[in-house]
Order: structure tokens, then sequence, then C-alpha cells
């Protein structure tokens, strides 16, 4: 089976429930989209993360009720350096799309969805954890897996696999 | 909603509450889980469960490893359900590469992740069960999971740590007699099920231990990210098998356990029913075992036979190959996600186009599912957080990785 090449054209994508929700609330809030291996990639303005979090949630024709997954990539060296990654699910659809925000180095902060999912609560500090990405208005933005002292954020590509000597 | 409250603080907030430390070392957290309690007199009025202990950085190793090296890691996140593990990881592999499977390959699959279901949820059983003070099921329950454990050991050499999936297809042709083996298994093993629901299931101590114990209702379980029978329990009819089949579940029948009450009793029942219908999925699985190759026809993923590697230079070179500088990955992401014991187990992993991935990461289903723990026991009896711990079925390497 050879690999369909990916569609980033977002006219195309237009009949998708959820690039259409979110064009329709905001056009500027979509910065690209990318359909590959069967899968919807939506960049997303840091700004509207939130917004786009809700309005996807209570989308009534298909509500992306469920937020599977939080995690984050590091494109070490290069601008903007993190890609804040969200998985959605609607239960009922049985679709899911994939949200994705882009942060610098500089400010690697985004606003926290633990107020439309609570569930992002744990997610949320893993990335935090891991990757020094904050989150403002997450309830309680500590450690989850390293030690409350430790130094670094270890999923960084610049943070050596053996740690620090 | 209870699980809207801030986080406890480890001073007690009035006079009347102390803190009680719960763990890591304690035989009813499964590992080494430490929950911190608020409690007035036997009530809770704050838990916080603190993880962490068994972190070992798998994401980060993998970075450093070749696509098929990740493999044996995937065992050892959750060393319950091995497979699963192996599943979530080739099935995104292999959907990153567009490989295609061979039918056999497919349903050997589905049959060993249903075994690898079955181990899990014994382990679950007899353990959870030991905890509310249930000691013979654990027995009974270790007896079968031996059984499954031997045809783990026949089939890929491991009892545990199987790594039998790779990508590609599977890593051995079954031995000979296996199948009749598993045959056997699957004739015994209803009776067996039935010997623990006649210790358990109506037995009145076990329900006054769990009926109406640690409810969760469907709107906080689906807000807080719970999945598999923590989810099921509560009355959402959701299982990724059934309702976005992977590596040909859609080939097979089997009914998809539901209980409304969301409390420990009802995840109990989930889950025993659900024992009921792997073993059924493992019956269909044998009689309708196609024949044919074991390994997608892909010489530069795949690894070859051996005995292909005696007579043909191709083969030789293309395994030295493999081994030495693993398989380029093109350029991508996928995440892949599949129905674990415990809930949704997926797998997102980013390709920069080389042969070590530049991302993966585990979406753990215990993970969230522990987010419902306050909502469960806030409120409730100190008791009753052993039976909620149970019920939700946590493997702390799954957590932590």
């Amino acid at each position: 089976m050879a690999l369909a090449p990916a569609v980033t054209d977002l006219e195309q994508l237009k009949g998708h429930p959820a690039v259409a929700r979110i064009v329709g609330w905001n056009s500027s809030a979509l910065q690209a989209a990318k359909f590959d291996r069967e899968e919807l990639t939506l960049y997303v303005e840091r700004r509207a993360l939130r917004e786009a979090c809700q309005l996807l949630r209570d989308d009534p024709a298909c509500p992306f009720n469920y937020l599977a997954d939080v995690t984050c990539v590091d494109w070490y060296p290069s601008d903007p350096r993190f890609e804040v990654v969200y998985h959605l699910l609607s239960i009922s659809k049985k679709e899911r799309v994939r949200l994705k925000v882009r942060l610098s180095e500089e400010s690697p902060v985004v606003d926290s969805v633990t107020s439309v999912w609570p569930g992002a609560n744990y997610f949320e500090r893993e990335v935090f954890d891991l990757f020094g990405v904050r989150f403002t208005g997450h309830p309680y933005l500590r450690r989850l897996l390293m030690p409350e002292d430790w130094e670094g954020h270890p999923l960084r590509k610049d943070y050596p696999v053996e740690g620090y000597r | 909603m209870a699980h809207m409250t801030p986080t406890p603080v480890l001073e007690p907030g009035q006079d009347k509450t102390m803190i009680l430390n719960m763990g890591p070392q304690h035989p009813s957290t499964h590992g080494v889980l430490r929950v911190i309690l608020e409690i007035d007199g036997e009530n809770i009025v704050r838990i916080m469960p603190d993880i962490g202990f068994l972190h070992t950085g798998i994401e980060k190793t993998c970075e450093a490893k070749f696509y098929q090296q990740v493999v044996p890691l995937t065992d050892r996140i959750d060393y319950l359900c091995p497979m699963t593990n192996n599943l979530c990881y080739v099935l995104a592999v292999e959907k990153l590469l567009g490989l295609e499977l061979p039918p056999k390959a497919e349903w050997l699959r589905v049959m060993m992740n249903e075994l690898t279901r079955i181990n899990s949820h014994l382990v679950w059983l007899g353990t959870h069960a030991l905890d509310i003070g249930a000691m013979t099921v654990f027995l009974y329950c270790f007896r079968e999971r031996e059984d499954v454990l031997r045809l783990f050991e026949a089939i890929s050499g491991q009892r545990m740590m199987t790594s039998y999936f790779r990508v590609g297809g599977v890593a051995l042709e079954p031995p000979l007699g296996f199948f009749d083996r598993v045959r056997d298994f699957a004739k015994r093993f209803p009776s067996c099920v039935d010997e623990y629901e006649n210790l358990l299931t109506n037995n009145p101590i076990w329900k006054l231990r769990t009926q109406g114990v640690a409810k969760i209702t469907a709107e906080d379980a689906i807000a807080l990210g719970a999945s598999g029978p923590t989810l099921r329990g509560s009355g959402v009819d959701h299982d990724l098998r059934r309702d976005m089949p992977y590596t040909g579940y859609e080939n097979f029948k089997f009914k998809v356990p539901v209980r409304t009450e969301g409390d420990v009793y009802a995840r109990y029942l989930c889950r025993v029913a659900e024992l009921r219908e792997s073993i059924g999925i493992v019956q269909q699985a044998l009689d309708g075992m196609p024949s044919g190759p074991i390994k997608a026809d892909a010489p530069k993923v795949v690894l070859p036979d051996r005995e292909k590697m005696k007579t043909q230079m191709e083969a030789l070179i293309y395994h030295f190959k493999i081994i030495t500088e693993g398989f380029a990955v093109p350029a991508g992401e996928v995440y892949q996600a599949v129905e674990s014991p415990r809930g949704e187990m997926g797998y997102y992993v980013v390709s920069d186009g080389t042969a070590k991935p530049y991302r993966v990461h585990m979406r753990s289903a215990c993970l969230a599912n522990m987010q419902t723990l306050p909502s469960m026991c806030e409120g409730r009896l100190l008791a009753d957080v052993v039976a909620a711990i149970g019920s939700i079925d946590i493997v702390l390497g799954e957590i932590d990785r």
C-alpha cells in the first residue's frame, strides 16, 4: 500500500466537521490544516486554543467531547520550537482530530484546557514537567513524574539521554 | 464537581482533620502509588495521588533506538499486557510506513491480544479481591493465568516480556500443537470464570464492599478522560475494538459489556463479562485462522527467514542492513489507539524520516483513569479507597513510564 500524499489545502478539508466549525467561528484562529495517513491535524493560533477546544467540545453536530491526550514535541533548534499536541475524540461520531499549537522557545506558554476538560490536569502537568511548557490557568502546575527539585526538562532535545553529569 | 477543587496541601486544613500517607510501599496500591489523604475520623476530606516513583524515561530512551528496538521497551510499560503495547506500537509504525499485513498475522495478533486481556484481567481480579479480603479468588485466578503464561512461553519464548509482535508481522510461526493447546484452554476457561463468579458475584460481603462504593457519573468519567471498564461501568458504550476497529477486529463478533451503576461492583461485572467475550474472540480466531505468511512482504523492513539467509545473498544483505542501520520511516506523525484491558492505550509516533523515532509518546489509560480517584473517594470512608484503587485497575509501570 503506497502512502497517499498529505492534503494541506484548507478548501479541500472544509468538509470535515472540526475544520468547518473553527473556520465558521474565526478563520484567523486556524493557521493550517493537514490530512495525512487518515488523520486530521489542525494548527491553531495560540491565543485561540482554549476557545477552539470549547467550541469543538460543544459542537452539536459532532461533539469532540473526549480529550484523549495532550503531549508535546520539541523541534529544537528550529523556531517555533515546541508543538503542543491535543488529541480529541468524538465518542458518538467516532471521529478523531489533532490540534497543534506552536510555541516559541522564549515564551512556551499556552492557555490550560483544564476548564474545558478537567482530565487535562495530569497531561498538562506531565508536559510541564518533561518539556517546561507552562499552562496559564492550570489549577496545580507542579512536576508530576520527576522529583520536585529536579533541574531541567528531560524530554527536551537538548537534554542528554543519560542526564546531566 | 469534586475534581475541580484545588489539590490539597500537606498541612491539615482544620483542627479536626489529619493527613494520612498511604504508600508508596503499600500492598493494595499495586506497585508504588502514594496517596495523600486528608481525613476527618474515617471520612476522606481530600485525596491526592502522588506518582512518578517508577518513572524510567522510556519515552526518552525510545528516541535513541531504532524503530524495531523500541518493541521490547513497550513490553515493559504495562507489564501485565505486554502484547497490547506491542500491538499499539507496531500498528503506529506500520501506519507510518503504509504497510499492509497478511491476514494470518492479523488474526494471530487478535488471538494473542485477547489472551493478554485475559491474563491482565485475571491478575486484576485476583489482586482486587485480595485487597477487599477474598483470598481464595487470587489462587484460582493465578491458576488460569499460569496457563496463559505457558501459552505465551510456547509462542514467543517468554512468559511476560513477550515482544512477539514486530513491525510488519509477528516474530515466529506458532509451534506445532499450539492451536490445540489454546483450544483446550478456551474450552475449559468459561467454567473457570463461573468458579470466580460463584465466589464473588452473589457474595453478600463482596456486594457490601463494592455496591454503591466509589461511584462516578458518565459525564465526570468522560470529562476526566477515563476509558475502558472505568468508563463502561458508568454507562458509556464505547469500545475501540468495535467502534474504531484495528488489526482486523471488524471480522469478529463480540458484545461490549456496559453497566450503568458506575460503582466498583459495576466495573467488576464489566471486566468479568469481558473475560467471557475475550475467550469467545479467541475461539473465533481459532476457528477461522487463515493460512499463509505471518509477515508482510516488505524486505527492507521485515527481517528475512533464517533459511533464506543461508541460501540467498539478498536476504543476508537485508538482514545486515536492518540490524545495523535500521529502516527509514517516511516523515510524518501518527496517533494509534487500541483498547487495552485498562482503556484507551495510545501511541503517538513522530518520524523525521530517519531510522530512529523523533518522538514516541504513550497515552496511558491508567494515568487518565487515576484522575477519577478524587471524585470517587472524597466524602467516603477510608476503607473504600482500597476498593476504588483496585477497581480502576492501575498499573504503575504504565502511569509513570
